[in-house]
């Protein structure tokens, strides 16, 4: 993996993406043989991900047999619709449109997440904009604790720590938007017959970048075993197009625009992508640091941070623990 | 005073934490981070009872495990902070 001759480098996460499209369609039209399902729905972003999946399914299944949904809502990036319509054409799938600023509004996500932002800032209310950041994880040993940022009407801009009822309101709330999305996609898979997929790359799947029962929650997820960088080697190769190939990663979750650095990952994909690899595959530290620019110290620190993310973030992934278990009940497909 | 923080601390971290189990208290000198006791919510959980109920505050500087790491680190940082005494309890 990492000799003399061939240094450790983003070059390690090279893949063939010929073959690595062949083992995924073939583990997609395998679930869908034995889950009698029909296709696959696809909720499109914009995003990279969720648009590789979509290639992926319809190479498995062809166009016909993949559907894509657009759900912005009213605090989504501008630029969301256009570019996930772009790969509902490049693709040829039939799609729609379920805008769901209602739906939130009336289960009170917004209302929800502002009276959150106001226990540590009374005055926010209309014509205010925020987002959740995070510290960086590379300059100091701090414990990261999560802020709010707050942009006024006049365009100023607070930062502020946030409580433990603060921080749990605002997550709560949100989350609701991810949830929304799951169940239209799972209506639309019910009345098509179709399965449910889930778009998360191996940094989301592996540090639980994602929200239990929203968009954690699929039927297949197809790329869950590839680093981000691999993902966009397969979009390359599956024709993505390019405007959604050069976007930046965003979360469009929350009203101010916010990067996954920002608010969840401690560095940008590319070096993230080789701290997990070299971590997951025993690479040497000093190798790590050199290829990521950073120092062994520095890279101690994005290690500590990717195994305390693995332990908050465990719960996430357990499926439902019965007190009794019921051996007639299994969770294989056989 | 020292073993008074003391206790103070580790009986809320056993009771908010641990659900009252007094067998997995933390060593004073164990890593309540490694350990799985604490995670990104229950620093914040530990920063709001430092803050209250001893009265201090924790700023952004402070949140360092050298400061809030262990059970020793804890209780020399709430000792430093509360000088004049403790509030009572």
């Amino acid at each position: 993996m990492t000799t003399t001759d061939h240094p450790f480098s983003a070059e390690t996460l090279r893949i063939d993406p010929e073959q690595e499209t062949a083992r995924i369609t073939a583990s997609l039209t395998h679930y869908l043989a034995q889950t009698r399902r029909r296709g696959a729905v696809v909720a499109l972003s914009g995003g990279i991900d969720s648009s590789v999946v979509a290639a992926l399914c319809v190479r498995a299944f062809g166009p016909e047999r993949v559907f894509g949904l657009h759900m912005p809502e009213k605090e989504s990036s501008d630029d969301t619709l256009v570019f996930s319509r772009q790969v509902s054409e490049a693709f040829g799938i039939d799609s729609e449109l379920e805008e769901i600023s209602a739906i939130l509004e009336a289960a009170g996500c917004y209302r929800r997440r502002d009276d959150a932002i106001r226990l540590i800032m009374p005055e926010y209310g209309p014509g205010y904009r925020s987002k959740i950041v995070l510290p960086s994880v590379v300059d100091s040993d701090a414990f990261r604790l999560y802020s709010v940022v707050v942009q006024a009407p006049d365009g100023t801009t607070t930062q502020h720590r946030l409580t433990t009822e603060a921080y749990l309101g605002i997550v709560a709330a949100t989350n609701f938007k991810q949830r929304v999305r799951k169940m239209l996609e799972y209506h639309h898979a019910d009345r098509l017959n179709y399965v449910a997929t889930g778009t998360p790359n191996r940094l989301e799947y592996d540090q639980g970048f994602f929200v239990k029962l929203g968009d954690g929650a699929a039927d297949v997820k197809p790329i869950a075993h590839l680093y981000k960088s691999q993902v966009y080697q397969l979009a390359e190769y599956l024709g993505v197009p390019a405007d959604v190939r050069n976007r930046p990663s965003t979360t469009d979750t929350y009203s101010m625009p916010q990067s996954q650095e920002e608010f969840y990952f401690s560095l940008p994909h590319q070096r993230m992508d080789l701290c997990l690899y070299g971590k997951n595959n025993d690479v040497p530290i000093e190798q790590v640091a050199e290829a990521c620019a950073l120092s062994v110290e520095q890279v101690k620190r994005v290690y500590r941070d990717i195994d305390q993310k693995r332990s908050t973030t465990k719960y996430l992934h357990l499926p439902p623990v019965l007190a009794v278990e019921v051996p007639e009940i299994s969770h294989n497909l056989r | 005073m020292e073993q008074q923080v003391r206790s103070r601390i580790i009986s809320f971290i056993v009771s908010n934490f641990l659900f009252g189990d007094e067998s997995r208290s933390p060593r004073d000198d164990e890593s309540l981070l490694e350990s799985g006791i604490l995670d990104s919510t229950g620093i914040l959980e530990l920063i709001q009872f430092l803050e209250t109920d001893f009265g201090i505050e924790v700023a952004d500087s402070d949140t360092v495990p050298d400061n809030l790491g262990t059970v020793a680190n804890l209780t020399r940082f709430v000792l430093a902070r509360t000088a004049d005494g403790l509030p009572s309890a």
